[in-house]
């Protein structure tokens, strides 16, 4: 992980200062910089799983009938490539890397809050993660219940559900801890004159997320326990036989899974919300708004989760309850899409990689949110649930939306924390295959959705055949890009041409110290006297 | 913040024994009205009472009446989210 | 790590209450559980409400809410520099949620003796509802009691920590955060205690 280059990086950076050496300066280091690139790492490898299952599940529907894995098999993969991914990637990715990493210098802090509780939180989140790998060659194998482990299915299939179950229990504390630590930081530990209308707007959007994480991951907590109470204890509580009901498991899921779609891309909006005034040149619009917008979306996220079981049996009522509310959570994300574009406008923008991923996220941010809407309408939802199309919609709001977020995020930052940068050509081009690659592979499957193609089945009819297969090539062009992402990200970072304090002409406090920052970020506690976006005020040109 | 080192607020002995003498009180108190309320009105009852009990402990033993206003709008928020999860789920609930 | 921030007292203590927010909320999942099916099945709970031991439950009661005056009097004798007095207190304290899980244990004994646990063959016989309202006591309450025993090995550390001074009257974060994880447990089990043993 440490740059292997022939010069090291200045004294005093937070690559050498420490008290231990070798990997236990990492493992054990307290330092957020040093979390945060531990969280990197760990979440980046787990995408990287998560990339080669979703690879696995592409090919296999290439054709109809058996391509390469028989049905079991793609039941288990399906499954994990969605614990993964959501779980072990999106969920900790945005909070645990770039939030660790920044967040602190960005409000003019030394550190978190709670560093040690941080390095403990990175810790569960591995001990959850071997459990969860280990549910996969043990016991009954891998989980075949989808990621959502619906009741009653998950009560009675033989495989590993307990294990996975009790893994996801671990990383959801992790998730808790961090929020718990990130409200804390943002409470107590800004510097002098760093005012919450001064805070940037990637720190307000973690703000909101450890709102979400505090008040809904113990509701996932309490659903993990009651299916593992369920598999061994035998409470018959969600069983019709013994008057439980299995409506209630997907409330108590949903309760937890639907806000956490916005511990998901509710950071990717603020990642995106930073990167697009510095590569526009233009103080961000809205300020206010996208503020009250991102606290908005979290509490209005908060009260939709009915919209995921309009065709479950849920009552009349609660249907149009729900779907009401679904379509106020519209109104919050619009308003931060209106504020980026109008912040665009009349900008003097530079189209460098971190701004093109920014300027993807919207588009493809945006078709995900209005598909959205039409599986948030109980009329059509009826006529898309568990079809392709979901699983269309889905990708595009999380890998369009934060995924593309996280890529931008990482050219944007990175360079910050190596001292070096990566080419920008080689990253104009992976950001051009994934583009036209993500495209291709998911708006097929939104094609195949409407024309009745279900989600999760193994096999499909002759009719679903060449947009399947389109969407699998389309799979490979965006594999393509990512590799090529990652080889000139990780070569750039290594050998790339070294970077100053501020490559960007950003703002916000990190670019104001050296780079890479030292272990204490700040000399001596700052006094804030600009906005984060106010560049003048900056004196950067 | 406004809670600077204004939480070094100390509650005497006298007070804390005062409020778990109210605690027991509202314990009778709740059993008795479980013995004689027929019907339904005692499940409202007990549980207006366990919010009194609940409220005497947050508010003393737990210091939240000498707390900054940030602690008690954040415990507010707390409380109103987990009665929003509820009141949301009965609308499927009572009307299916 | 070259220097330490001071110590934040006023943030240590936010972030035990953000982390109570969870606690609350998790127990908030089973509850929301319980008025879910005691909105469908109200006659079987009663039912089975009157089959508790209104005994236990009371006694238990008065033991949480006598354990809860005591933790939060040791935090007053903290601040008067009362060491001595704060460990007895706290000592007090873990002994009461000693008893209360030894009560717990004859109570749960007492069940299970008469067929009553998850999946007995008893509670496959007895009306849907009632099986519902057991399962569900038994997940809280068996919850709860893990609360009781990682809110005891807490105290227990903080008192032993008390007793050497490395807690005292100018920093007493450990034991005003233990405290009120303490009284965190007492707060549910107010909640548990009509609802579970007083549905008659």
């Amino acid at each position: 992980m440490e740059p292997t280059d022939l010069t090291p990086p200045p004294a005093g950076s937070f690559w050498n200062d420490t008290g231990r050496s070798g990997i236990t300066s990492w493992i054990f280091s307290t330092d957020h910089k040093r979390i945060g690139l531990l969280y990197f790492y760990s979440v980046f490898g787990f995408f990287l799983v998560g990339v080669l299952l979703g690879l696995l599940i592409r090919i296999e529907l290439m054709a109809p009938g058996r391509t390469i894995m028989g049905p079991q098999a793609y039941n288990a993969l399906f499954t994990v490539h969605g614990v993964v991914m959501v779980f072990l990637f999106i969920i900790p990715g945005f909070q645990g890397s770039f939030g660790n990493l920044v967040m602190p210098i960005q409000i003019g802090a030394r550190d978190v809050a709670f560093p040690r509780l941080n390095l403990f939180s990175w810790w569960l989140y591995m001990a959850g993660a071997v459990i969860i790998l280990t549910s996969l060659f043990t016991g009954g194998g891998p989980p075949d219940t989808g990621w959502t482990f619906y009741v009653p299915f998950s009560e009675r299939t033989g495989t590993n559900v307990s294990l996975a179950v009790f893994g996801v229990f671990i990383v959801g504390f992790s998730s808790i801890i961090t929020g718990v630590n990130f409200v804390t930081t943002i409470h107590r530990l800004r510097a002098e004159g760093m005012t919450w209308g001064r805070l940037p707007l990637f720190v307000w959007s973690l703000y909101a997320t450890a709102w979400v994480q505090i008040l809904a991951t113990p509701i996932l907590g309490i659903t993990l326990v009651l299916i593992m109470a369920e598999r061994i204890l035998g409470t018959g509580l969600f069983d019709p036989s013994r008057g439980g009901d299995p409506l209630m498991y997907q409330h108590l899921f949903w309760i937890y899974s639907h806000p956490a779609v916005y511990i998901m891309i509710l950071p990717a909006m603020g990642v995106i919300s930073d990167i697009i005034p510095v590569f526009a040149r233009k103080p961000i619009f809205g300020y206010r708004m996208i503020v009250f917008s991102s606290l908005a979306i979290a509490a209005a996220g908060s009260l939709v989760w009915g919209h995921h079981m309009f065709t479950s049996g849920m009552s009349d009522i609660a249907i149009l309850v729900f779907s009401f509310l679904t379509f106020i959570v519209a109104i919050p994300s619009a308003i931060k899409v209106f504020n980026w574009v109008s912040t665009l406008y009349r900008g003097s923008i530079s189209l460098e990689a971190p701004m093109l991923f920014a300027l993807s996220f919207i588009l493809l941010f945006s078709i995900g949110g209005l598909t959205g809407l039409i599986l948030g309408a109980a009329a059509t939802d009826i006529h898309v649930h568990d079809t392709h199309f979901v699983v269309g919609h889905f990708h595009y709001v999380i890998f369009g939306g934060s995924g593309f977020a996280f890529f931008g995020a990482m050219h944007y930052w990175l360079p910050k924390f190596y001292g070096r940068r990566y080419a920008e050509k080689p990253a104009v081009i992976a950001w051009a295959l994934m583009f036209v690659g993500f495209n291709i592979l998911y708006f097929s499957m939104m094609v195949l959705g409407l024309k009745g193609m279900p989600r999760r089945y193994y096999d499909y009819l002759p009719e679903f055949a060449p947009l399947n297969l389109t969407s699998t090539i389309g799979s490979w062009i965006l594999a393509a890009g990512l590799v090529l992402l990652l080889v000139n990200l990780f070569r750039g970072l290594r050998h790339g041409e070294r970077v100053g304090s501020n490559p960007w002409g950003g703002a916000t406090l990190e670019w104001s110290i050296p780079t890479p920052p030292p272990t204490e970020n700040f000399a001596e506690e700052p006094v804030v006297t600009h906005g984060p976006y106010d560049f003048r005020g900056a004196g950067i040109p | 913040m406004s809670s600077e080192r204004a939480d070094n607020h100390i509650i005497g002995y006298g007070t804390l024994t005062a409020v778990w003498v109210a605690l027991l009180v509202l314990t009778a108190l709740t059993v008795w009205v479980s013995r004689h309320t027929p019907g339904i009105g005692h499940v409202w009852g007990s549980l207006a009472i366990a919010a009194a009990k609940g409220g005497l402990v947050i508010a003393f033993f737990m210091h939240m009446r000498y707390e900054g206003r940030l602690l008690r709008w954040l415990l507010f928020l707390a409380l109103v989210t987990l009665v929003i999860f509820i009141g949301l789920t009965f609308f499927d609930v009572l009307y299916r | 790590m070259s220097h330490t921030p001071p110590k934040d007292h006023a943030g240590a203590k936010l972030g035990m209450w953000l982390f109570l927010f969870t606690e609350l909320l998790l127990f908030g999942g089973l509850f929301l559980l319980y008025g879910a099916y005691f909105a469908r099945y109200p006659r079987e709970f009663a039912a089975a409400g009157r089959e508790m031991h209104l005994g236990f439950g009371t006694v238990n009661t008065i033991i949480l809410i006598t354990s809860s005056l005591m933790a939060a009097m040791a935090v007053t004798a903290i601040q008067r520099s009362g060491r001595r007095l704060a460990v007895y207190l706290l000592g007090g304290t873990v002994l009461c949620g000693a008893i209360f899980l030894f009560n717990k244990y004859l109570e749960w004994s007492a069940e299970f003796s008469r067929g009553i646990y998850p999946g007995s063959p008893l509670l496959a016989t007895v009306p849907p509802g009632e099986s519902v309202f057991y399962s569900l006591y038994y997940v809280t309450v068996g919850l709860h009691g893990l609360h009781v025993l990682i809110g005891g090995a807490l105290l227990t550390v903080v008192a032993v920590r008390v007793g050497r001074g490395t807690i005292h009257v100018g920093d007493f974060a450990w034991l005003e955060n233990g405290a009120l994880y303490w009284h965190l447990v007492d707060l549910v089990w107010i909640f548990i205690f009509p609802l579970y043993y007083l549905v008659l």
